[in-house]
């Protein structure tokens, strides 16, 4: 990394005596290195370039799978002998926690997000993401949360509940502050996890070259796509289950309270929701790394490109029609069960499928057996194994037995160890040359594979055993004779070869090839455009091909040399600016020329301010927490003031080969238009699950109001109509603006401020003016929160409403160059329906319908 | 191989074990399990050869026709078929392993409270009287006994795993389960979803019996037991430390029903719900350490007490036969 940065910001020496031709490539090259230099210094960090944030993401999260990696080992050492006294019943239940909760949030979907911004815009032919300041407020919140989690077990205050957090253990005092800790800083981290799937799904739709059409996209970004939008819709309703878990915890607020109206199953149903989506959020990804290695070694393009992307949509969307899986033994009805059931055992198809592929291209191709497909190989053993014993779990009568059973630790184990750990192995051998021209070491990686493929299996595969015989999870000792003492000892004993293994990988990644020669460019002959990348550069892309195939380095000749050359299109950065192509979201058609964010410190003082939000409600800090809160409100905006739509110099700039393109867009066109629409979908569905929520109380009580009064139909219903009227004027101030009608769009934006104030105030007004006690049962709090949640995002409103006035006012807002008012009116379409179905639900339903 | 291997190891001492079935459930669960696995094994070995031999021992390329078929033969007709038929016999096999017991008509119905870390049982006939106890169950062989399970605070899982699967208990719930027991003999329960600090220690003893051994228990547990009586000097003392603030002895002052019955304890096949022998010597060490000897459980620790002292309740308490 080190070197990479100092090569970066010193420019080569020029070549005296070239042809203009040549000086013109090396001008250009001078140009674009000095654009897309890191700073250098304390400021580096301030560096907000995929290829920095991309490893620095990948090694924090690395570092934090070592951590749960060390608590796994304390775990088993603890269950290494009956009865054994080495670690504290109350530390064993925090080291359990921290444990998954830390290779579930702080490793397993943060690596790919870190994987995907290392690799997906060199691999899409892209200069950066779309979005690069997002995507470094991402990290920066990452490490923030995950040091405030991991920390907590230094002081004795690790969540000690499970990483699933049931209530009512979870909500009592018996959780302590550690149940805070999660609920809080995985928030947090979850903020920045959607932050990462907004600009991944942005980056995948417009920031293509111009070319590669949908059906030529590198299966690792129609991966990356599909699951940047599962977590759009899996990490909400967790997000709004913290939520509610949260109000319960500070404020008593009985969500899940059964003796005020509450039930601890909602929780379970939010969290698993999310939970199960989240077990094929981790694992695509990985898939997706095999389907770029395996081909590699087979030497020829995947057989089945059409099956594989088929199956992984369907892999998608089935997760989501799985989570009551979990709740098998909750005592639902059998045909729910019965239903879950099947669709269960039905997501073993597309990922049969998959795998298959990868078999039919290893048969139909000349395969070369290196390092990565060692692991690639341990992948199918161990994985095939986990979803074996996947399908077996799926059939209801067989989960009875095994739920909460050590045989589900060894199922889950072989599934996510299989499914994901293993094939990063793959792709770190696979991919490390792109970090800086040298290869990892074979030796220590065959000696590494074998150590975790055996270790790995001394360790999991008697838990199988263990479980049926009776053995439940979560438990800090036996007793001996009952038949489990040698399983345990051999599962300890192979946790220690396993993490002699991994301590080899990790002994491979930090302390060798310092003085190793630089290797070739493309050492594996890949096809796809990732191994165009020159790792002692920062652009990315020298220059933006154009793409017509699969595998553009195998198919299209002399692409390397002429991209190299500077011979396709951008090839300079004349105006100083960091530039990427826009293209069309199907054909890939060049639209733009997007400016990105550079280098900032704004989004380090953004994460640490939301940050302190965060760490000072865990304490109860009201009043660090609301100073936190004010000052990261400013700093957001203050980057969105000078980063953002800013008003380009000329309207057009060549990219060569004959193209002008656009450097402004506004609407549909625009990257920002789309994270708004992502974003809002994501909201849209954490408002959809506090909805659910609503009626689900609703089923379970025969009069959920539990003899409570509601809110009434007056003031819900003037609130609908208030904020309708803003909406107006929201898409009012647009048009008019649109159409040179500056001032009365002005007018609308103020008076839609007002007007959307005032029903704020209406939405809050009917709750109070009953006098709705949020404490005293969950009727009262789920009004509270809904109408809380509608007032909220109505301030939003009101923010964004006064943005665009301002921005108006200092004529950085035009009738040319709308962007902001387009992404706005964008927020208040799904404002109104929030404020729609707010209104409705809570004044109408369930009294005076 | 690994089967055998599988198979010899299970036979083994499995009190707690699902594949040595001693009920109705269990059996056809194993039987489940068994078929399962042995299919698994030939399908993972399956894959796996194919595996090994398209990445090294195969010397001729095949086509990408034939490629294709190997997705659609693998990847979609072999998953299809096995899952239809799995499916259909899970299907098949759910409601005949949990029928209706009769629920209030039910010729035996237990009602287990679960707390943190205790169970209380409550035997329930129709007709007759209640008999409470705690941290056992006790069931008559041949007969399909109903469980009606709620919680006192946390949610915990209700777990025998010889003679069925779990069934979580649920606060604000009341969730019903019947098991019914083939073979006599003494098996172990245990709680099954993480409720605490002593979620570990949270089992209980299971002993099936023959329907008339069953009658005579129930029976002499219906009243109180004649060792209230004896060793007076512990009586006395447990009346005076307060015992009966949380724990009940039949035919005595101590009524309360926040902490375990304590009627016939003496008669208990363990006593801190599964965890020590009953014995007079474990019963005073529970008095006297039950916060270390059970994490975060409700029963303080009577440190205070001298030997004599915790040997005379522990000797009377021992006599609740």
């Amino acid at each position: 990394m080190k070197a990479t940065r100092k090569t970066a910001t010193k420019p080569r020496p020029k070549k005296a005596a070239a042809a203009p031709a040549h000086t013109d490539k090396a001008a250009q090259e001078v140009q674009l290195r000095a654009v897309w230099a890191n700073p250098s210094g304390w400021r580096y960090w301030t560096s907000v370039n995929n290829t920095q944030i991309g490893l620095w993401y990948g090694s924090t999260a690395f570092a934090f799978m070592l951590f749960a990696g060390l608590l796994a080992l304390l775990v088993r050492a603890q269950l290494a002998v009956p009865e054994n006294d080495l670690i504290s019943a109350d530390l064993y239940n925090q080291a359990y926690t921290l444990h998954g909760t830390v290779m579930m949030f702080l490793f397993a979907v943060p690596i790919f997000e870190a994987v995907a911004i290392f690799l997906l815009p060199p691999m899409l032919g892209a200069r950066e993401m779309p979005f690069p300041r997002l995507g470094a407020f991402g990290f920066w919140s990452f490490l923030i949360g995950g040091v405030f989690v991991c920390g907590s077990i230094f002081f004795g205050a690790a969540p000690n509940s499970g990483w699933f957090m049931y209530p009512p253990l979870a909500t009592s005092e018996q959780a302590g502050i550690g149940a805070d800790i999660w609920l809080l800083g995985l928030s947090f981290i979850e903020v920045a996890s959607l932050a990462a799937a907004v600009e991944l799904i942005v980056g995948i739709m417009k920031c293509r070259a111009p070319g590669m059409r949908v059906n030529l996209m590198p299966l690792f970004a129609w991966y990356l796509l599909i699951v940047a939008g599962m977590i759009v819709f899996a990490f909400p309703p967790l997000i709004a289950g913290d939520l509610l878990f949260e109000m319960q915890r500070m404020f008593g607020w009985p969500f899940f309270d059964a003796a005020r109206g509450g039930d601890p199953l909602l929780w379970q149903h939010l969290f698993w929701i999310f939970g199960h989506p989240e077990v094929y959020i981790i694992f695509l990804p990985a898939i997706a790394l095999l389907a770029m290695i395996i081909p590699t070694f087979a030497g020829r393009p995947i057989i089945g490109y059409s099956w594989i992307v088929l199956a992984a949509v369907g892999t998608g969307f089935l997760s989501f029609g799985l989570w009551v899986h979990h709740m098998f033994a909750t005592g639902l009805p059998q045909i729910s069960l019965a239903f879950f059931s099947a669709a269960s055992g039905a997501v073993a198809i597309p990922t049969a499928v998959q795998i298959f592929v990868f078999i039919a291209t290893m048969l139909a191709g000349r395969v070369i057996f290196s390092t990565p497909m060692l692991f690639a190989m341990g992948v199918l053993a161990i994985f095939v194994m986990g979803g074996l014993t996947g399908v077996m779990v799926a059939l209801v009568p067989f989960d009875w037995q095994a739920h909460d059973s050590y045989f589900i630790v060894a199922h889950l184990h072989y599934v996510l160890i299989g499914g994901m750990l293993f094939p990063v192995f793959a792709g770190l051998y696979y991919y490390y040359p792109l970090i800086n021209g040298k290869h990892m070491s074979d030796k220590v990686g065959r000696f590494a594979f074998w150590m975790m493929f055996c270790g790995f299996n001394i360790t999991f595969f008697p838990m199988h055993l263990a479980g049926l015989r009776g053995m439940p999870r979560r438990v800090y000792t036996y007793p001996a004779d009952i038949g489990w003492d040698w399983l345990n000892l051999i599962s300890t004993m192979g946790a220690v070869v396993l993490g002699i293994g991994m301590f080899a990988v990790v002994v491979d990644v930090t302390l060798h090839r310092r003085n190793k020669p630089k290797g070739e460019q493309n050492p594996w002959n890949a096809g796809t455009l990732e191994w165009l990348n020159e790792p002692e550069e920062n652009w990315g892309v020298r220059s933006i091909p154009q793409v017509e195939s699969r595998y553009p380095l195998w198919d299209q000749r002399n692409l390397a040399a002429e991209v190299r050359a500077g011979k396709w299109y951008l090839p300079d950065a004349k105006e100083g600016r960091r530039e990427t192509l826009v293209t069309s979201v199907l054909d890939a058609e060049p639209e733009q020329v997007l400016r990105v964010g550079g280098t900032s410190y704004v989004t380090i003082v953004s994460a640490v301010t939301l940050g302190t939000v965060f760490v000072a409600l865990t304490f109860k800090w009201w009043a660090i927490s609301l100073v936190s809160g004010i000052a990261f409100v400013a700093a957001v905006l203050y980057w969105l003031w000078t980063g953002t739509g800013e008003i380009p110099e000329k309207d057009e700039k060549d990219i060569g080969h004959g193209i002008s393109l656009p450097l402004y867009a506004s609407g549909v066109k625009s990257t920002g238009w789309w994270a708004m629409f992502i974003t809002m979908t994501g909201d849209g569905t954490a408002f959809a699950s506090l909805v659910f929520g609503y009626f689900f109380f609703w089923t379970i009580h025969e009069d959920f109001t539990g003899g409570t009064a509601g809110p009434g139909v007056f003031w819900p219903m003037i609130a609908l109509a208030l904020f309708a009227m803003a909406w107006i004027s929201t898409v009012g101030a647009r048009e008019s603006n649109r159409r040179g009608g500056v001032s009365f769009a002005r007018m609308l934006l103020a008076g839609g401020a007002l007007l959307c104030a005032a029903g704020c105030f209406a939405a809050l007004a009917g709750p109070w003016t009953t006098g709705m006690d949020p404490t005293v049962h969950v009727y009262p709090a789920i009004v509270w929160i809904l109408v809380v949640w509608a007032a909220i995002h109505g301030a939003l409103g009101i923010i964004m409403q006064l943005y665009c006035l301002a921005r108006s006012l200092a004529g950085r807002l035009t009738p040319d160059h709308d962007m902001e008012l387009h992404n706005v009116a964008l927020y208040w379409h799904f404002m109104l329906v929030t404020a729609l179905v707010t209104c409705l639900v809570v004044g109408l339903f369930p009294r005076a319908i | 191989m690994l089967t055998a291997a599988c198979l010899s190891l299970c036979s083994c001492n499995g009190v707690q074990s699902a594949l040595d079935p001693a009920g109705d459930e269990a059996r056809q669960v194993a039987t489940l399990f068994w078929t399962m696995t042995i299919g698994g094994l030939v399908i993972w070995a399956f894959v796996v050869l194919l595996s090994l031999y398209a990445s090294r021992w195969k010397r001729q390329l095949i086509s990408e026709t034939a490629a294709g078929r190997v997705i659609l033969w693998g990847g979609v007709v072999l998953p299809v078929t096995v899952l239809t038929a799995l499916l259909s016999y899970a299907l098949w096999l759910m409601p005949s392993l949990r029928p209706f017991a009769g629920g209030e008509d039910a010729h035996l119905r237990i009602e287990v409270v679960a707390s943190q870390f205790w169970w209380r049982v409550v035997y329930q006939r129709p007709g007759e009287n209640a008999v409470v106890s705690a941290n056992e169950v006790r069931l008559p062989v041949g007969e399909r006994v109903e469980f009606v399970l709620s919680s006192a605070d946390m949610i915990h899982s209700f777990w025998i795993p010889a003679l069925g699967g779990k069934m979580d208990v649920i606060p604000g719930r009341t969730n019903r389960l019947s098991l019914s027991a083939t073979k006599t003999g003494t098996y172990r329960g245990q709680c099954a979803e993480f409720c605490g600090t002593s979620h570990a220690l949270m089992a209980f003893p299971v002993a099936a019996t023959e329907p008339s051994d069953f009658d005579a228990w129930l029976k002499v547990r219906s009243s109180p037991s004649a060792g209230i009586d004896a060793n007076l000097d512990g009586r006395a003392l447990f009346e005076r430390k307060d015992c009966g603030d949380c724990h009940r002895v039949d035919g005595t002052a101590a009524q309360s029903g926040k902490g375990p019955d304590l009627s016939h304890i003496g008669s208990r096949l363990s006593i801190g719900a599964g965890l020590l022998e009953n014995d007079e010597g474990t019963l005073a060490r529970f008095i006297a350490h039950s916060a270390s000897l059970k994490p975060g459980s409700q029963m303080p620790a009577y440190l205070h007490l001298s030997a004599e002292e915790l040997a005379a309740i522990a000797t009377w308490l021992k006599g609740l036969q």
